[in-house]
């Protein structure tokens, strides 16, 4: 991994407590980030992957059972911060989030630049002006006309509420921005222009996504390093190039294989079964019952095999 | 604020509600400018004998427009009164005495006879009163004696009490006999010029008298007068801004208190919320009308009090559980999660981000809660437990019912601050129900 490490997240976990038992949301995730990387999260639905962006912004609901692990931003393990010194100190001061269906995220009874404004009033103390000329940039940046200022959430299309949201996440200009599903309900052009403002926003302004996602063809655009979650754990870890070149895990290829090509004569594949419930997990290999290479070693926990700067949890690796 | 107004004038209901409301507002700032707190009460609250020239439970003026027959309204001559061109003739008889004549004339236009009439006496001496002698002359000339009177410093005669002038008129009182046409069964009021002759002899030197005729009419002031011979008017005036003030603050100070309560519980969750709900099943048990009357009875009857009783009493209304279910609904909303995450406060996110989706719904409510509050505080007074000091409309309903004035006839009492409270309520709903149409797209008329 190129250049100085932003985030790096030791042995996160997430348990939810329900009713029907502990639910294992996030359990044990490990990885890294750099400075001005952007790391893509992968997976299934209900894999973890929203969990996990709020385990990492703390953003945790009523029934947390389990919330452990270290994450240090800039070598400061910000799980050692008190809840009201977090919301202070690291919430859209040095993280910020663009939440899943950020289009109904907007305060329908706000005009969009105040609430984009809202952020740079609360953290950065600024004045409603300043705080509006701040809003404006990021309106420039996003690529909003910026007599959208004065207009509501519901006067806006999706797409311009998504650039709105994300512009709400770049106004107090944070390290790091935590896109949940940035483009899903959006169309394919819209989807491809918020990326190009990604892009552009990752050159200009130097920022670190973190970009959880299941399209994973898209999000290759803009990716620098991929993770691959399943079943609340990161199997795959690695370079985007290298990565999608050759996927490692089994889980992996079977992902990249189910995305649908232009010119090969491939049909989309599919991975048989489902996902394990989070609620009582397998021992072993989370993914041993779908998987087309499992054997015996799958029965055991598997170790994290480093493979010249990759990771893959898998037994098939283990040399 | 533009569109919400080009909306509502949509609903010609509601132009008609906000041109009473206005009437009534406009109406208040003129009362309390015109007649101030201090002199308002002075007037209504002073006694019986400052309002001499007045008449108990006279009607109405207006009440003749509608009537074939003239009620009289009230007459006063007043010798001392430079205008009333009344002179005195004094002619010396002895040494010691001297002769005082002056005539009060009046016009009586009316058809039918005053409640009484009575002639107040002022004289000037050092020991010996004078002697008074007062004389009736009819239109056509013909006189008759009332009464003889040794005049004291201040004398009141009523000719209804002079036994012998009764007896004379056969029996007939003499208010009606006095200025009837002779003979006539039932007493016919006789129209014309009549005047009272007041004969005085004094015994002493510089011995002066002054005379005040007063013929209190059936009718009198644009609101008729009370049985302590206050002129209503004054009471429905000052009964407006004590009304709107009372509605106004009640409303206000419940409906956003209760949903304030009510979004702070939901928010907080928890402990918080578990304390406001069982705080409020326990305020929804207790009897509202019952415990305001106790408070009237054993503690004040001050309209400030009951308003602060009224709004201690609703703040942990039925209502904090209305406004609590839609509040649990906005809580969900993505937006409430995103303001969480960019570090909004919890102030911040009730004041910004919940309260305002409320508003809309609140603002209909409480516009129709006002006139109930005005409502429950003329029930109160209707009951005996209104504002002692204070003139308002449900007290003057309940002087005319203590009164018995539905028993005399006497409906200007009564109808004439029921009218005032209706027009109240009329116009608060009739803009509720289109604020109600307007905020609530369910209702909205396609």
């Amino acid at each position: 991994m190129a250049g100085d490490t932003l985030l790096r997240v030791k042995d996160l976990q997430l348990f939810f407590r329900t009713t029907k038992g502990i639910v294992r949301a996030v359990d044990g995730v490990d990885f890294e980030l750099g400075r001005n990387r952007a790391v893509v999260i992968v997976g299934e639905s209900g894999c973890g992957k929203t969990s996990m962006a709020k385990a990492i912004l703390r953003l945790l609901p009523k029934n947390v059972d389990t919330y452990s692990g270290k994450i240090y931003l800039n070598d400061l393990d910000t799980m050692t911060l008190k809840n009201e010194e977090y919301r202070l100190k690291m919430r859209w001061v040095k993280m910020s989030m663009v939440p899943q269906a950020a289009m109904n995220s907007l305060n329908p009874v706000m005009k969009v630049g105040d609430q984009v404004a809202e952020p740079a009033i609360i953290h950065n103390d600024m004045s409603k002006d300043v705080a509006m000329e701040q809003a404006k940039t990021m309106f420039q940046h996003v690529g909003v006309p910026a007599d959208f200022l004065e207009r509501y959430a519901f006067e806006l299309s999706g797409g311009m509420r998504q650039r709105v949201a994300i512009a709400m996440s770049l106004v107090s200009l944070p390290e790091l921005i935590v896109l949940d599903e940035p483009t899903s309900a959006l169309d394919v052009l819209t989807q491809a222009n918020i990326f190009n403002v990604l892009k552009r926003i990752k050159q200009e302004l130097g920022m670190s996504f973190i970009l959880i996602t299941h399209d994973v063809a898209t999000s290759s655009e803009l990716a620098d390093d991929v993770a691959v979650m399943y079943a609340g754990q990161i199997v795959e870890t690695g370079d985007a190039h290298r990565f999608f070149a050759g996927p490692l895990h089994p889980y992996s290829i079977k992902l990249m294989n189910s995305v649908p090509r232009l010119r090969a004569r491939q049909e989309p594949d599919f991975i048989v079964g489902q996902p394990p419930s989070l609620l009582n997990p397998p021992t072993g290999c989370r993914f041993a019952a779908r998987c087309p290479s499992r054997y015996d070693a799958c029965d055991e926990e598997p170790p994290t095999v480093n493979i010249e700067g990759r990771t893959v949890k898998c037994w098939l690796h283990v040399k | 604020m533009k569109k919400l107004f080009s909306n509502f004038k949509q609903y010609p209901s509601a132009i008609f509600g906000l041109f009473l409301i206005l009437f009534l507002i406009g109406l208040s700032i003129y009362v309390v400018i015109t007649i101030p707190y201090q002199e308002a009460i002075q007037i209504w609250r002073g006694g019986d004998d400052t309002r001499l020239e007045v008449p108990r439970t006279a009607r109405p003026i207006y009440t003749n427009w509608f009537r074939s027959q003239n009620l009289p309204t009230t007459i006063v001559i007043d010798s001392e009164d430079p205008d009333s061109g009344i002179e005195k003739t004094v002619t010396q008889i002895t040494d010691e005495m001297w002769d005082i004549q002056m005539v009060l004339p009046f016009d009586f236009p009316y058809d039918d006879f005053p409640q009484e009439m009575q002639l107040l006496l002022t004289t000037t001496y050092e020991d010996k009163a004078p002697f008074v002698t007062l004389t009736w002359y009819f239109p056509d000339g013909e006189r008759i004696k009332i009464a003889d009177v040794t005049a004291g410093r201040r004398e009141t005669v009523r000719f209804d009490l002079q036994d012998r002038l009764t007896r004379q008129l056969d029996g007939v009182r003499p208010t009606v006999g006095l200025l009837s046409i002779p003979e006539s069964d039932p007493p016919e009021a006789w129209q014309g010029r009549y005047e009272l002759h007041v004969d005085t002899i004094v015994f002493e030197e510089g011995s002066d008298v002054e005379a005040k005729f007063i013929s209190y009419g059936q009718v009198h002031g644009i609101a008729g007068t009370d049985h302590r011979r206050r002129d209503l008017s004054l009471a429905l005036l000052w009964g407006a801004p004590i009304a709107l003030a009372f509605g106004l603050t009640a409303a206000l100070g419940t409906t956003f208190t209760t949903m304030f309560i009510a979004a702070i519980g939901v928010w907080f969750g928890g402990v918080v919320d578990e304390i406001i709900q069982r705080i409020t099943e326990v305020y929804m048990v207790l009897p509202f009308l019952p415990i305001l009357i106790m408070v009237g009875i054993f503690y004040s009857r001050s309209i400030w009090v009951l308003l602060v009783v009224v709004i201690a009493l609703s703040i942990f209304g039925a209502a904090i559980k209305n406004y609590r279910a839609i509040f649990l609904q906005i809580k969900e909303s993505a937006y409430i999660e995103a303001a969480r995450s960019y570090g909004a406060g919890n102030w911040r996110i009730i004041v910004r981000y919940l309260v305002p989706r409320i508003i809309p719904i609140l603002i209909p409510g409480l516009i129709g809660a006002i006139p109930g509050y005005v409502f429950l505080e003329a029930s109160l007074a209707l009951l005996g437990l209104g504002d002692p000091i204070l003139p308002t409309w449900g007290k003057i309903i309940n002087d005319a019912q203590m009164n018995g004035a539905l028993y005399r006839g006497q409906y200007y009492w009564v109808l004439q601050p029921a009218a005032m409270l209706m027009i109240t309520g009329l116009g608060f709903a009739m803009i509720g129900f289109a604020l109600d149409r307007i905020f609530n797209p369910k209702l909205r008329e396609v």
